[in-house]
């Protein structure tokens, strides 16, 4: 059906459904009715943060962006993210090693766990945190005594996207390597591999796609996230501002074109985010598709043609 | 000895999958281990390996006790019923990875790939990846994979389950001329008693977790150790007797007692060749009409009906088939020249009582 | 954790072990800390703390808008995912890819972009607002603002079960005299509800614990647009760390029934699809 030129499968599509479909005028009302609300809720909002960012000139966002203070948001963002993501990634590889490849009683607990952080208000998660490393929380004394700042500080910022990021990684991986099984792995095995190099060359790169969206998925919440770094981090600024705090105080300050200034930059991290998964997508569509259509069964003919390589 | 086990089982959970099986494996010995689905023979097979551990007994690889031993240190090649080729690797490199492994030199690695490339066929497609190549391929690439570096035993898991009936008879004798030529000792598992008669130096037959049967084919058929070795190989004609007036019988069907009491039950079995017929009437004692023919090539395989209904299956080739001018819808006289005593009164012998009797012949008849 | 059998694949020990150390770290342990601290609290306290009058000015807010947003997403995620499934138009791949945009985009710039959308000289308020629709600084606005953060939630829960609806059903429906409209509510609804009420809960549940994008759009009028996630900030930053932990501890509870509730509702549903 692939090779079919377009008009050809959709003629084919069309004849075939005839008496199951609604009425061409009902189909054109309903997606534009989806269209419509579409642009209200999707492309209004994108819009409208460049537009707003441009409303004083080029120079103005180009200024807002070069601002020191925002230089400072850009580069701890970026800090806590280098240092979140590999850290969840870690993880979600140990995680989903040893719930995907093993069979051990509590796993459902094990998930159900993996998936707290989802479920939790990231306002609350913050305070998770201010509660045990505050100065009045359980770490507090101890720390201020060995004058080290978790809250208000850097440590504590990471430590809160650590926590909201948490399962991006791990529920990426486990479907992935749940679906390729064991049995590579242990023909590597009895191949004489050790459990690092069986991991490094066969289950590796059977779960990198996987990874690699877990990854853009996880750096995409890190550089995002605000409600709990909010609370933990002080809103310091130059220090413990990160860009979606940083555009929290541009707008408090009045200063709405250097605050959208900043958003765009966020947006365009998140649109560079939608378009990386996009394709990452039909990638792994147009693979899954290849490999299907060489799964089919061989009849014998081809077998035996196949099988009278032997010279 | 290549290979031995002694007194192994194998639990899992409340489950008995192998129990205290012992046999042992020459040196370049083409085995199989057979057996109806859920016998054990996977089992077993994987404790060999190493990637199952035996809850009691003792495996030995070359006279070393391997318990203790990884599979990774076990020296041994190992075939996945469903091939289990690296995805993301081509051929070559699924060939390599054992070699990678174990470090070999890239000049003796190449030549090693190459030695194995031309062996299995596979030359030409060293890029490909698994997915681009057919079943039967990827069945090859996966053996050359397991031999490439060398181990001293193969095994194999089903090696010919997925593949087309056609295809696997090719492949059958494929492995026997590929073992006679590398002379690596070989365990495989199947479930196909014809496959393993006709591929295999030695059959080991399991079931229910038991070890049946040690023996080569022809005495795992001739002299089945049991009711269901003789069951499962090869055709078996079964009979239920009862003593009835001092003879065990079965509707027009007459035998010895084997010293049981009346009203007692005997169950017998007797091949297909077992049975003599001939289109004389007076020439045997029993009377049937020929039902069905089967054409399995040289052999004729022929199915009688007795006038009580019973029907029993016969071989014979067809020379004396067309000799005897025979058809399906003729009556003929036959009788049972050899048979076994599979079961007394309702228990089933012990191998070391079953018992093979060939009745007196009539007067007159030549056997 | 003891394996259930042996098995040749090594290496559980060191990731079961890392997995369980670095799950007590980052997330049991601060848990466990909260629930300590709320723990300090008596009954009486607690109860007075968490039913202020404010606090359940919040949380009526919260759970109002919530589930208002919840229902339209429910509404226009199950066109929107009908529209993209069942029909070709110019365009389509593209629709479908930027419905995830809420799950990349920072919440703040989401509140950012909205409030500024719906405001009296916004693009869209300058329409909207003489016509008495005002979207910032109002509950209407924070449901603006929850109704684009779940957006993807319902659509994308319903997308798969969609694609794999049997033809035959409806062509069966039909030979048997069912109008279009008929088909649809008897014969194919039914069939989403499941999915359907997953999404609507998961979105449901995104948006009470949503804060970044409301504190933009709202405006956070206590009494009025003040959302339970803000006041528990506030109340932090007063110092009212036991006036905050009480609110948080609310909201945890509700989170964890919600979490039941979809769980359950998730095995349901797959109950239909086989």
């Amino acid at each position: 059906m692939a090779g079919l030129p377009k008009a050809q499968r959709h003629a084919g599509f069309k004849k075939s459904q005839r008496g199951t479909e609604e009425p061409a005028f009902v189909k054109w009302v309903l997606i534009l009715i989806a269209l419509a609300f579409c642009a209200v809720f999707l492309f209004l909002p994108l819009l409208n943060v460049f537009a707003q960012a441009l409303t004083k000139g080029w120079a103005y966002y180009w200024a807002s962006l070069t601002h020191p203070d925002s230089w400072a948001a850009i580069r701890l963002t970026l800090l806590v993210a280098a240092i979140s993501v590999p850290l969840n990634v870690v993880f979600g590889l140990a995680a989903a090693w040893a719930i995907a490849k093993f069979d051990f009683r509590g796993k459902p607990l094990l998930i159900t766990l993996i998936d707290l952080p989802f479920s939790v208000s990231p306002v609350v998660a913050g305070l998770m945190f201010v509660v045990l490393f505050g100065l009045q929380g359980f770490f507090g004394p101890w720390l201020d005594a060995h004058e080290l700042k978790i809250i208000f500080a850097v440590p504590g910022i990471v430590l809160a996207t650590v926590f909201i990021t948490f399962p991006f990684v791990a529920r990426e991986l486990i479907p992935v390597m749940q679906a390729t099984g064991t049995e590579q792995e242990q023909a590597a095995l009895t191949l004489g591999a050790s459990g690092w190099q069986t991991f490094w060359h066969v289950t590796l790169p059977s779960v990198k796609w996987g990874l690699i969206y877990g990854v853009i998925l996880c750096n995409a919440r890190a550089m995002g996230e605000f409600g709990a770094v909010s609370v933990v981090s002080g809103h310091i600024t130059g220090l413990t501002d990160t860009l979606p705090l940083r555009v929290e105080k541009l707008y408090n300050e009045y200063n709405a074109p250097a605050a959208f200034a900043v958003a765009s930059l966020l947006a365009l991290l998140a649109l560079l985010t939608l378009g990386l998964k996009t394709a990452l997508e039909w990638k792994q569509a147009w693979e899954h598709e290849r490999a299907q259509r060489a799964d089919a069964p061989i009849s014998a003919e081809e077998t035996l043609r196949a099988n009278d390589t032997t010279a | 000895m290549s290979i031995e086990l002694r007194d192994v089982s194998k639990r899992f959970g409340n489950v008995n999958a192998v129990r205290n099986v012992s046999f042992s494996v020459k040196d370049g010995e083409l085995m199989a281990l057979l057996g109806p689905s859920g016998g054990g023979k996977t089992t077993v097979l994987r404790m060999i390996a190493g990637l199952e551990m035996p809850t009691a007994g003792d495996v030995f690889i070359r006279g070393q006790r391997v318990n203790d031993l990884s599979v990774q240190q076990r020296n041994i090649g190992f075939v996945f019923q469903n091939y289990a080729l690296f995805k993301n690797m081509n051929v070559l490199k699924n060939i390599a990875f054992g070699l990678k492994i174990k470090k070999w030199k890239p000049a003796d690695s190449q030549a090693r790939i190459a030695e194995l490339l031309k062996l299995f066929g596979l030359e030409g497609l060293e890029k490909r990846y698994p997915h681009q190549l057919s079943g039967g391929q990827r069945q090859r690439v996966a053996i050359a994979r397991a031999l490439a570096p060398k181990p001293s035993v193969l095994l194999l898991d089903e090696p010919f389950g997925a593949v087309d009936a056609k295809i696997r008879q090719e492949l059958r004798e494929w492995l026997v001329t590929l073992h006679h030529d590398l002379n690596v000792t070989t365990i495989f598992v199947t479930h196909d008693q014809e496959e393993a008669m006709e591929v295999a130096n030695r059959i080991v037959i399991f079931s229910g977790g038991i070890l049946e049967q040690v023996g080569a084919p022809r005495e795992v058929y001739e002299q089945p150790a049991n009711e269901f070795v003789a069951r499962f190989i090869g055709v078996m004609n079964v009979l239920e007797l009862e003593v009835r007036d001092g003879l065990a019988r079965i509707n027009e069907l007459e035998f010895p007692t084997h010293g049981l009491n009346e009203g007692q039950k005997l169950r017998i079995g007797f091949r297909p060749y077992a049975v003599q017929i001939s289109s004389d009437l007076t020439q045997y004692r029993y009377h049937g009409v020929l039902r069905r023919t089967f054409f399995l090539g040289v052999m004729l395989r022929v199915e009688l009906e007795l006038p009580s209904g019973l029907v029993i299956r016969a071989r014979m080739s067809k020379e004396e088939y067309a000799h005897q001018g025979l058809e399906n819808g003729r009556e003929i006289s036959f009788q049972i020249r050899q048979y076994r005593v599979l079961a007394r009164d309702q228990a089933a012998l012990p191998p070391e009582n079953v018992l093979t009797y060939q009745p007196p012949p009539l007067a007159g008849e030549n056997i | 954790m003891a394996l259930k059998r042996f098995h040749p694949l090594p290496g559980f020990g060191l990731t079961m072990g890392f997995t369980l150390f670095y799950l007590s770290a980052i997330v049991l342990i601060p848990f466990a800390g909260l629930v300590l601290r709320a723990c300090e609290l008596s009954w009486r306290d607690f109860w007075h703390l968490a039913t202020t009058d404010r606090a359940l000015a919040a949380y009526e807010l919260t759970f109002g808008a919530s589930l208002v947003a919840a229902v339209v997403n429910a509404v226009f995620g199950a066109l929107l995912a009908w529209v993209l499934v069942r029909y070709e138009f110019p365009g389509r791949r593209f629709i479908d890819a930027i419905v995830d945009f809420p799950f990349a985009l920072p919440t703040a710039v989401a509140g950012l972009t909205l409030s500024s959308l719906f405001a009296g000289n916004g693009w869209l308020g300058r329409y909207l607002v003489p016509l008495g629709i005002k979207g910032a600084f109002t509950p209407l606005g924070v449901v603006i603002a929850l109704t684009f953060v779940g957006l993807p939630f319902v659509v994308r829960t319903l997308q798969p079960v969609l694609q794999n609806l049997e033809r035959e059903v409806e062509e069966a429906s039909a030979t048997l005299g069912a109008g279009r409209l008929r088909t649809f509510v008897s014969v194919i609804a039914p069939s989403m509800m499941p999915a359907l009420m997953t999404g609507f809960a998961l979105a449901f549940a995104r948006a009470i614990g949503e804060y970044g994008s409301i504190v933009f759009i709202s405006g956070n009028i206590p009494y009025k647009t003040e959302i339970a996630p803000y006041l528990i900030v506030m109340r932090l930053e007063e110092y009212d760390y036991r006036g905050a932990i009480a609110l948080a501890v609310v909201l945890l509870i509700f989170s964890f029934l919600l979490l039941g509730a979809i769980n359950l509702l998730e095995q349901w549903s797959s109950k239909f699809q086989h």
